[in-house]
């Protein structure tokens, strides 16, 4: 008994620790979406993209985020941005409430609408995977 | 007869420290605007731009702004209810016309405090105070836009603005 009791306790723990809250906001926006999966490379694609239906000055995410995602970015007002790799910011997308956040923000800034869960998973694929 | 070289010489780098940090603090008294101490403020007003110092405006100009934020200057800075009520506590408690503050006045010269003026950068004394800097600096690449007081007072961000700080450009 004592031992079952441990046994999915530790269970429990496992799974605690591999789902962190990068995984939890994409398990999120698969649930909002119908489609196999997230690709990095559309989410590549997103990133780099020119869009015309948002501001003049900034038609793509690289506009502020830099072309280099691994690199440092900057605002039109010249406030220096940290990296959006995940292998460089290690601590990027581990608060939902900012992701969400900005996310918003920057696809209405870009796009000239919000991004979809599928753009939104994409995107955060291409990101984690850098 | 043995003389303590190595003492000595850190003492009289202790004093020209403290010296210098001394002039810095009386050039503070008319250059310094306290710099944004929370992290929440600093956080959600500090990611587009440098988090402006309370200071520099009236508290109408905050309270106003603060109810404005879905459109801000061209941008969706909008926060929940929550965060934005704490955000303009701590703007109006630290704001130029809050009681006790003695300096930052300056800025707000000829300004009538009620008139809720939204840009530092377009208060008649700010205007004076950068009269000299020329069109093409404004518009160098470094620079851009009047809103972005680091790329030209290096020290921005810990609240001095004194001439000694200042980047220069050609
Ligand atoms: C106008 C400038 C600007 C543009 C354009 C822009 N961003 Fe951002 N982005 C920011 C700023 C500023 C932050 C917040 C600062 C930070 O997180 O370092 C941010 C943060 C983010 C975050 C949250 C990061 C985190 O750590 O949680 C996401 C997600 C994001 N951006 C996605 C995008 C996407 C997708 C695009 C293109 C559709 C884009 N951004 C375009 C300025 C911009
Ligand atoms: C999403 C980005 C963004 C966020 C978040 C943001 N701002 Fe701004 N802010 C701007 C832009 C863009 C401007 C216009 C800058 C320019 O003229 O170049 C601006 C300008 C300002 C100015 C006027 C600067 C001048 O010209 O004197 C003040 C003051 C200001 N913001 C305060 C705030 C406060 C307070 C907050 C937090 C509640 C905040 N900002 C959050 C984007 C942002
Ligand atoms: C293009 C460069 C540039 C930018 C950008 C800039 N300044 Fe200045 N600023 C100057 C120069 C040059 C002076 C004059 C220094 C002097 O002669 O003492 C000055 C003076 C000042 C002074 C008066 C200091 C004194 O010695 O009396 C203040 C306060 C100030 N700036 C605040 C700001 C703020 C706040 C911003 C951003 C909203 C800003 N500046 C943006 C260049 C700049």
């Amino acid at each position: 008994m004592k031992n079952a009791i441990a046994i999915t306790l530790a269970m429990l723990l496992s799974t605690a620790s591999s789902a962190g809250p990068r995984e939890d906001q994409l398990a999120q926006y698969a649930a909002a979406t119908k489609s196999a999966g997230f690709s990095a490379a559309r989410g590549q694609t997103l990133h780099t993209q020119n869009f015309a239906g948002g501001k003049p000055d900034t038609p793509a995410c690289t506009s502020c985020h830099g072309k280099d995602v691994r690199g440092a970015g900057r605002t039109p007002v010249g406030k220096a941005i940290e990296a959006v790799a995940v292998s460089v910011t290690p601590t990027r997308y581990t608060d939902p409430a900012k992701v969400e956040k900005w996310f918003k923000r920057n696809c209405n800034e870009v796009l000239g609408r919000e991004c979809t869960p599928q753009e939104k998973g994409d995107w955060l694929t291409y990101m984690i995977a850098q | 007869m043995n003389i303590p070289y190595r003492p000595l010489a850190l003492g009289f780098i202790a004093l020209v420290f403290s010296v210098l940090v001394l002039e810095r603090a009386q050039a503070g008294g008319s250059h310094f605007y306290a710099p944004v101490a929370d992290p929440v403020v600093k956080e959600e007003c500090g990611s587009c731009h440098l988090a402006f110092a309370p200071s520099m405006l009236p508290a109408s100009s905050w309270q106003r702004m603060m109810g404005e934020l879905k459109n801000h200057f061209g941008d969706d800075a909008s926060l929940d209810a929550d965060t934005t009520a704490k955000i303009a506590r701590y703007l109006t408690a630290n704001a130029a016309d809050a009681s006790g503050r003695r300096y930052s006045g300056k800025l707000l010269k000829g300004v009538a405090l009620s008139s809720a003026p939204q840009r530092i950068t377009e208060l008649p004394k700010w205007v004076r105070e950068h009269r000299k800097v020329p069109d093409w600096e404004w518009r160098h690449k470094d620079v851009r836009t009047k809103a972005n007081c680091v790329a030209c007072h290096a020290d921005a961000e810990q609240g001095y603005y004194d001439e000694h700080s200042i980047t220069a450009r050609k």
